[in-house]
């Protein structure tokens, strides 16, 4: 079905000719997406959040219908990757959104270099690299790195919850280098101090004896972990008996481990944690977004409240279709069109308003976040503290912050100046 | 033994004083002096930030019984996998890579029943007994077709694997699940082995996950019943025979083909329950089939392809080096049990207690 689809679209385009684009005929969109593998659930919600922002436009902008092409990826660089290339060179779509994981963004801003052609827009991974180092003209992300994501968190534990010392529990992998990287810094220019950094590879079963070595003598703890791994974290923590304040990293208290089934969950309620949005913010822009993502889906096929990952598709499908509505659906020569509109649009995200830098990475705002129970017995994060205007060297001076290095298992170092 | 003692006495000594050390490293509480040439000596002979936080880690008692324990409470999950793998590959000579999928299925299969009758209990006798159903339709529906063709069934093992993944991702979505335990085993329990001394005199003792301790007992039990079965019985002596020389046991008369299925219906169960215990202490979610696949394959890798006892063995080694190794080395914790793995190949391409 989805071949004979694709052979009559591309049937389609040659019938018209590649060079006079028609008002009637669909733009189409790439989607890469994990599909497959640890992350599954993740992905499924990013395909939620797009489609949210598909049904918000009618399945039109600028006149022309919008046709999707999803493609699985599992988390690896390589299927990201191929799946590219697959929506690309076969499909043959006139941009792409996605990928969903870190590792992945960077694999994919190298393969956009090869493409110069075809527009990327990020759809959630948030490694530091993938736009700060050696950016592609074409790749744009409207979703913050994980560094940006936790800013916030270092200030409000020290100040707030009074905790000076952590030790730090992490996936050995880049995006979980870059939100501790942002933790660090500023959790370490308040006065706090990072004793211990345990990095466990991605994928651990088995957190029992991790768990017996974490120091007793610090305030809190704070947990890198994501998906499977934070599930059997939590599971096991609980099970041992621990009883030390956690603080979360961002993918830690997302709605895809808050909704996991079983009771390990709860050992998150009251933990403290930063990311790009707080499930129950009260914003009206927030609470319409919540609802059209609710009416798009049944109950039972969606979460309760949209996680990250679907805000993430939602932005960046929402940021493409805003401009492809604003330059009438007309590219330009090379793209050169959408490319200007998109570089250059203020988004009026649900999370708060994003424009892009220099490099095409997204400023905007961050949330602090604790996890509360609601009513129905469900967990979300509820705001504490919200800062604006956030950019990708964290406020730092660009020379000061490239002084620091790339996030990686010992960088930064904890200073109370940088 | 004695005649060991006789031949080898250095060996003895060392292996003596070895075990001596071992007892004393788990039953006494270490001395400050101990303890403190452990974090500042070996902790500095290594250097830097890893050597500071290695030998932190390596002073504390704590640290290491916990990682002991786990390890062999692991090795026990890793057992009852790898048993029936081992036992269907000894019999019928067929590597069935679908195995993962029959551990993962088992565990979902638990979940929804302990859902359903709120017993967590019950759940394992639930997915003994589909998993094994599974066993009984794979063997006879695919596997007796192409018996004697190895190659064929391994091929079409890893078709059928790839296959279940899918339907279960259908069925059961990407979710992460986890079968609740109980509350009387949820909570952890203090066990006799001290950790620590306060100054003040008082003995601290290790407390440790008590449904991590239970599913540990149960599987030594299991153990010790299928090696009783194998060596006391006459069903184990027709497998034993199996295992030695097919052709002439059929020749003899005995229905070899039920034995078959009831070897693969019992290796399937077996599989189904590790799922349950997976889904108690860790997480069920897609890919874990897999994951569980290679750890078997390793266990049964190192043990000796064939044999219970060396799979027990497999599984205490890989137990062992994944948890220590994530205790003391957490960030290279998977490269250990690949090093067993090669070590073993490398002297004893076999297995520990396979035979030729």
């Amino acid at each position: 079905m989805k071949k004979l689809l694709s052979t009559v679209a591309m049937a389609a385009l040659v019938s018209f000719g590649a060079t006079g684009a028609q008002a009637q005929e669909p733009i189409r969109i790439g989607v890469l997406a994990t599909l497959e593998g640890t992350y599954t659930v993740l992905g499924e919600d990013g395909v939620r959040g797009l489609k949210t922002a598909l049904a918000k436009w009618n399945n039109t902008a600028g006149g022309r219908p919008i046709e999707i092409i999803i493609a699985a990826t599992d988390a690896s660089p390589d299927s990201a990757v191929r799946a590219a290339r697959k929506v690309v060179e076969q499909d043959g779509v006139d941009f792409v959104i996605g990928p969903l994981s870190g590792s992945e963004g960077i694999a994919i801003r190298d393969y956009a270099k090869t493409q110069p052609d075809v527009t990327f827009i990020n759809g959630s991974s948030g490694a530091m690299e993938t736009t700060y180092v050696t950016p592609a003209e074409n790749f744009f992300r409207y979703n913050m790195d994980g560094a940006q994501w936790s800013v916030g968190l270092g200030e409000y534990i020290y100040n707030e919850k009074g905790y000076e010392t952590v030790a730090t529990v992490g996936e050995d992998y880049s995006f979980v280098y870059t939100q501790v990287f942002g933790f660090a810094i500023d959790f370490c220019k308040a006065g706090g101090e990072i004793t211990e950094r345990f990095w466990v590879p991605l994928g651990t079963k088995d957190f029992g004896s991790i768990i017996a070595a974490l120091p007793d003598d610090v305030d809190a703890i704070y947990l890198g972990l994501g998906g499977g791994d934070a599930v059997n974290f939590l599971n096991q923590y609980m099970q041992a008996g621990g009883e030390a304040k956690l603080i979360g990293g961002t993918i830690m208290v997302d709605g895809t481990v808050l909704n996991s089934k079983g009771a390990a969950k709860e050992a998150l309620i009251g933990t403290p944690s930063a990311g790009p949005q707080a499930d129950t913010w009260d914003d009206p822009k927030w609470q319409e977004y919540v609802k059209l993502y609710q009416d798009t889906f049944p109950e039972d096929e969606r979460f309760p409240i949209p996680s990250l990952l679907a805000t993430g598709y939602y932005n960046s499908m929402d940021a493409a279709l805003t401009c492809i509505d604003q330059i009438g659906g007309e590219l330009g020569e090379g793209q050169a069109d959408f490319r200007q509109c998109l570089a250059t649009i203020e988004l009026d995200a649900p999370n708060g308003t994003i424009t892009l830098d220099d490099k095409r990475q997204a400023i905007g705002s961050n949330f602090v976040s604790e996890v509360v129970q609601l009513a129905d017995g469900s967990l979300a994060t509820q705001m504490v503290m919200k800062v604006d205007g956030i950019n990708q060297t964290l406020g730092l001076d660009p020379e000061a912050f490239d002084a620091i290095g790339l996030p990686g298992r010992d960088t930064p170092e904890c200073k109370s100046e940088y | 033994m004695k005649r060991f003692i006789e031949r080898r006495p250095v060996w003895s000594l060392v292996i003596l004083i070895a075990a001596a050390f071992f007892l004393w490293l788990v039953f006494a509480i270490w001395p400050d002096s101990f303890e403190d040439f452990l974090k500042e000596d070996v902790g500095g002979w290594i250097g830097g930030d890893f050597g500071k936080q290695f030998g932190r880690a390596l002073s504390r008692k704590k640290v290491f019984l916990s990682a002991l324990l786990d390890g062999v409470t692991l090795a026990a999950l890793y057992f009852l996998i790898a048993a029936g793998f081992t036992l269907i590959f000894g019999l019928m000579r067929n590597v069935n890579l679908a195995h993962g999928s029959l551990y993962l299925f088992g565990g979902y299969v638990g979940y929804e029943f302990a859902e359903w009758t709120g017993y967590w209990l019950l759940a394992f006798p639930a997915a003994f007994v589909v998993s094994a159903a599974l066993g009984v339709l794979l063997q006879v529906l695919v596997f007796r077709r192409m018996e004697g063709e190895d190659l064929r069934q391994t091929l079409v093992t890893i078709g059928i694997s790839i296959v279940l993944a899918d339907v279960m991702l259908w069925i059961w979505g990407g979710d992460f699940y986890q079968i609740l335990a109980p509350s009387w085993l949820s909570a952890p329990v203090e066990t006799f082995l001290a950790s620590a001394q306060k100054s003040s005199g008082e003995i601290v003792y290790l407390k440790y996950s008590s449904i991590r301790l239970v599913i540990l007992v149960a599987a030594i039990v299991l153990g010790v019943a299928m090696w009783l079965a194998l060596n006391r019985t006459r069903v184990g002596m027709l497998i034993r025979a199996g295992v030695d020389d097919r052709d002439m046991l059929s020749a003899t008369g005995i229905p070899i083909q039920v034995v078959f299925v009831c070897v693969f219906a019992f290796g399937a169960g077996l599989a189904g329950i590790g799922g349950v215990v997976g889904g108690t202490f860790q997480s069920l979610a897609p890919g874990e089939d897999t994951e569980y696949l290679l750890s078997s394959l390793i266990v049964v890798i190192v043990g000796g392809m064939g044999s219970i006892p060396g799979a027990a063995l497999g599984a205490l080694l890989i137990g062992l080096a994944d948890t220590l190794g994530a205790a003391y080395f957490a960030t290279y914790a998977v490269v250990f049990k690949f090093l067993i793995m090669v070590a073993v190949l490398a002297f004893r391409p076999r297995g520990l207690l396979g035979r030729s």
